[in-house]
């Protein structure tokens, strides 16, 4: 199966995981520091900043686009709880 | 005898200032608001109509089951049609209950509210309103929006999460006032409205801060940031007395208020509060184990509290200011025991968001406690950065070293000296 790595920046550590692996899955289990609300797409808790690799993430949903522009997030801005891992490397942190 | 307590009449509008009038709304009955907060003397909903020489703004509405009154009292200072704005400071039901009559009354009304409220107001007008009648109170470039009256207007100043993530204020400037949302309220009902005037509202001003207020304190100073500065007259809020006499007392105590409250003893430490229920001693002992490796690494102040021993309220003011929270229980009848929900339930007065939390405990035979005092950490958005440790019934000495290890790494944690480390989500269980 397709791996992927995505790095948590504020706690300096790294998962492997497989390919539509969603970042909600994985960040609170290994404690960094991106908080979620709703865990649906809907508040906005869960912005997170791409460091990297942002072109390994599936393209953000309409709901998450509308979300995104209604918190008035820069582009390099995702939510931890929509964004799902395509393959390689990407690093993120909280926003 | 003519009586000294004059104030708000019946159905007639209440002058704060010239071409300015209070429409709320006494509710004197109330007793317990938002579930949360208790009130010994009920509470009012304070609504304002501005008049400029150009057009006639509403701030604020009440609570839906007194729109009646509300409209009565608009009705005796203007006419719907002279009406060109309607400002809600904060979407919350008990201002926006007559907000969607008040827009099919004034037709020709836009309607201004914060950023941050667009995706509430859905909530609150179902689709009901013209999307075209909805303006944010920033413009495209950031910038407040200002709504001309002609001899006065009115700007925004963005204040979140104080109380909702949408609450703004609304500030005019040639008449010095503030209208402040629920900032600077408080729930007293007095029908003599003025500060100067009403009975001793001071335990219900800091009460309202403490319950509302204190779990957003960052944002708190953020907003005082921007008021103090202001040259204020008047502060009009949602709740309770109009501000007239001294306005900038009530800035000031909320400055106090949003101090923190334990003069912080630990210089540049990082701080981590052990906290452990125990019936025979097994967790106990682990917290002391816990504490001993914690304590080994520089710059981490560590203290030991057993729950059963303290009350809930200094706990929190403690844990407000700490940086790392452990939880130690017991496993009872496959749950964490009901001293540290007590604990945890009243978290949300303060702010815990990504404070490192852990959890620890000795068993019988399935041991949920600590997984489900870890969700519920997790749940208070604490950053959990290890999975606890459990063990069955009695510490071996091999265990209590494990205790002591998890403290140590717990202790690099806070510190942020952890390893750079990577794993397989496999290993994440
Ligand atoms: C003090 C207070 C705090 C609130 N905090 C939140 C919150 O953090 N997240 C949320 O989604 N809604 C929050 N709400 C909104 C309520 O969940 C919402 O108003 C709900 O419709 C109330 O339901 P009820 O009519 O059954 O009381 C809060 C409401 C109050 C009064
Ligand atoms: S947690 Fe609410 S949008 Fe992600
Ligand atoms: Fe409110
Ligand atoms: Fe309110």
């Amino acid at each position: 199966m397709p791996k992927a790595n995505i790095t948590f920046e504020d706690i300096g550590i790294t998962v492997t995981v497989p390919a539509g692996t969603r970042l909600i899955e994985v960040s609170e289990k290994v404690g960094a520091g991106i908080i979620y609300g709703c865990r649906e797409g809907e508040c906005g808790s869960c912005m997170m900043r791409i460091v990297s690799g942002g072109e390994n993430l599936a393209s953000p949903s309409v709901l998450e686009d509308k979300v995104l522009k209604e918190n008035m997030a820069g582009r390099a801005t995702r939510l931890a709880c929509q964004a799902q891992v395509l393959g390689g490397d990407i690093v993120v942190r909280p926003a | 005898m003519a009586s000294l307590r004059a104030g708000v009449v019946d159905d007639q509008a209440l002058c704060i200032a010239p071409g300015i009038h209070w429409l709320g709304a006494l509710d004197p009955a109330m007793r317990q608001f938002d579930i949360i907060l208790k009130t010994a003397n009920g509470t009012t909903y304070n609504a304002y109509c501005v008049r400029g020489s150009a057009g006639v703004a509403i701030i604020d509405t009440v609570k839906e089951g007194f729109s009646a009154g509300f409209f009565a009292r608009l009705e005796s200072v203007a006419r719907y049609d002279e009406i060109c704005a309607v400002v809600l400071n904060h979407l919350e039901s008990d201002h926006s209950g007559a907000l969607p009559e008040l827009m099919r009354r004034a037709p020709q009304a836009q309607l201004y509210i914060s950023p941050k409220a667009m995706p509430t107001l859905r909530g609150v007008l179902k689709g009901e309103l013209d999307p075209q009648r909805i303006l944010t109170t920033l413009d495209e470039a950031g910038e407040s929006r200002v709504i001309d009256l002609g001899d006065r207007s009115l700007r925004f100043l963005q204040t979140p999460y104080l109380h909702w993530p949408d609450t703004q204020c609304t500030w005019l400037a040639e008449d010095g006032i503030l209208f402040s949302g629920d900032v600077f309220g408080c729930h007293f009902c007095d029908e003599r409205l003025f500060n100067d005037k009403v009975g001793d509202f001071r335990f219900s001003f800091d009460y309202y801060y403490q319950h509302i207020m204190r779990p957003f304190r960052e944002y708190v100073l953020q907003a005082l940031d921007i008021i103090e500065p202001l040259p204020l007259r008047l502060i009009a809020p949602a709740h309770g007395p109009v501000l007239r006499e001294s306005p900038g007392d009530y800035v000031r105590r909320y400055r106090q208020l949003a101090t923190p409250l334990l003069h912080r003893e630990a210089g540049d430490e990082k701080t981590l509060l052990i906290f452990y229920v125990s019936a025979y001693g097994a967790t106990e002992r682990m917290a002391q184990a816990m504490r001993e490796g914690a304590e080994t690494i520089e710059g981490v102040r560590v203290s030991l509290f057993d729950i059963a021993g303290g009350e809930v309220a200094p706990f929190v003011d403690l844990i407000e200011e700490a940086d790392g929270l452990a939880f130690g229980s017991p496993t009872l009848n496959g749950d964490a025991v009901k001293p540290i929900w007590d604990l945890l339930s009243s978290l949300t007065l303060v702010n815990v968001k990504n404070k490192l939390g852990a959890a620890f405990g000795s068993y019988g035979w399935s041991g949920e406690a600590i997984g489900l005092i870890e969700d519920r950490l997790r749940g208070l958005k604490l950053r959990v950065p290890l999975k606890g440790v459990r063990l069955k019934l009695l510490p071996t000495a091999d265990e209590l070293v494990a205790c002591r290890d998890f403290g140590h790494d717990f202790a690099l944690h806070l510190c942020g000296r952890a390893e750079r480390r990577v794993l397989d989500i496999s290993e994440l269980g």
